[in-house]
């Protein structure tokens, strides 16, 4: 089946079988390796993207079902996002597998949320497992994030 | 893993979607629970008919008779989102909030949490309580259904295979009704593994819970000690009777007592 997808504002466009899953769409078909494919079953949330803004498991949808919207993947944020510089700062990764779907699913979230206690930090960082740090340094650079002014999403890439 | 080879149909109206149903037919809402039985070739149909394209069933609102309806496409975000279910159905909002991650509830709908019908879902008990009435439509015709008749065991409905769930009625709350929804999960987000829906108006208690069986059970006798008016303790115990194992029990007694003081606060 032919699916068209928007990604980062770039279009995307392949013949997939309808089993093909988002996720694999996303690496395989458009070529963007950033989001990581870890359990496929909907628990670890590596593969964690922004479906018209809002944070979905790309590996628990269709790539047919993505036909005609518009998604956002970890290559949109860009190194020098406020996210990924706290991110860096505060250790927040080891390995790294993890963290494209942790600030994919960040991102909505401190948008949503401006001023996040740490008890609704650690609730919106519960849909994504980290095997490395622990939590801690992830929970500290989200705080840091949250006090900085994050750029529109709309606007791309920094 | 990747899922098995299926047929793909992306109906845009109820009537096309009942059309295509039958045997060996899985119906796509969310996807949140039937994707991974799908990657794990637990489920392998031979047609999946997607209805995310049925612009007809996304919706959550008011009824002209006062109640709450939700469309079969209307997500999980939208129900905890809502202003209407947050002033009117506050018990619907608490258990929505205790479904997965944001992640999930972003694609997750009301509907296919019901009619997936795990045991330990928190939608179907909350539903439950709240007395919600079920529309099923098929090429056949259209019926009705009670929690108690939809409900059947772990995973399993009374829904034919020709049958599409597409709308829940959840009758509007009594003057000065008030509630709670407690559970128990090892984690957050996490499958729970028990927990308790309570509703206490001046005429009227309901109280369901989670994992005391396979499906949500009504604690009558809880219901009735509510009524008239006896403590959480008395309340909690009642509801535990209902569960065997000793663990589940004693967990149960302390989620519907926190249900009961949530719901007198």
């Amino acid at each position: 089946m032919r699916v068209e997808v928007e990604i980062n504002g770039e279009r995307h466009a392949a013949d997939v079988e309808p089993r093909t899953l988002l996720s694999d769409f996303i690496r395989h078909h458009a070529g963007l390796t950033g989001t990581k494919v870890g359990c496929e079953h909907g628990v670890c949330g590596a593969c964690t993207v922004q479906l018209d803004g809002e944070p979905v498991r790309s590996c628990l949808m269709l790539a047919v079902q993505a036909n005609g919207r518009s998604l956002r993947t970890i290559e949109a944020l860009g190194a020098e996002h406020p996210l990924a510089r706290a991110f860096h700062e505060r250790h927040a990764l080891q390995c790294g597998f993890c963290t494209s779907g942790f600030l994919m699913s960040i991102e909505p979230f401190l948008r949503d949320h401006p001023d996040p206690s740490e008890a609704e930090i650690r609730e919106a960082l519960a849909g994504n497992l980290c095997r490395c740090t622990g939590y801690q340094g992830i929970v500290e650079a989200v705080e840091q994030a949250a006090r900085q002014d994050m750029p529109d999403p709309d606007e791309g890439a920094l | 893993m990747k899922p098995a080879p299926f047929e793909y149909s992306a109906p845009e109206s109820v009537d096309e979607a009942l059309g295509l149903l039958g045997e060996d037919v899985k119906v796509l809402a969310g996807g949140q629970s039937l994707v991974p039985l799908l990657n794990f070739r637990l489920a392998r149909p031979e047609r999946i008919v997607d209805i995310n394209r049925i612009e007809e069933l996304a919706y959550i609102r008011e009824g002209e008779d006062g109640s709450l309806r939700i469309g079969a496409v209307a997500r999980q975000a939208e129900l905890e989102r809502s202003q209407l279910v947050a002033d009117r159905w506050p018990l619907l909002a608490s258990a929505v909030r205790l479904v997965g991650h944001p992640q999930i509830r972003s694609r997750g709908t009301v509907c296919g949490s019901v009619a997936h019908a795990d045991p330990t879902a928190e939608l179907p008990v909350a539903l439950t309580a709240l007395d919600a009435r079920f529309h099923v439509r098929s090429r056949a015709g259209a019926r009705t259904l009670s929690a108690a008749e939809l409900f059947a065991g772990p995973l399993t409905t009374t829904l034919a295979a020709d049958e599409l769930l597409t709308e829940i009625e959840v009758p509007p709350l009594p003057a000065d009704a008030r509630c709670g929804f407690c559970e128990h999960a090892r984690t957050h987000g996490d499958f729970a593994i028990a927990g308790a829906a309570l509703m206490h108006a001046p005429d009227r208690a309901a109280v369901a819970l989670l994992g005391a069986g396979w499906t949500p059970v009504r604690a009558t006798a809880a219901e009735r000690a509510l009524s008239s008016g006896a403590g959480a303790d008395e309340v909690a115990s009642l509801a535990a009777e209902l569960v065997e194992d000793e663990y589940r029990a004693a967990l149960m007694r302390a989620l519907v007592k926190r249900a009961a003081s949530e719901a007198s606060a």
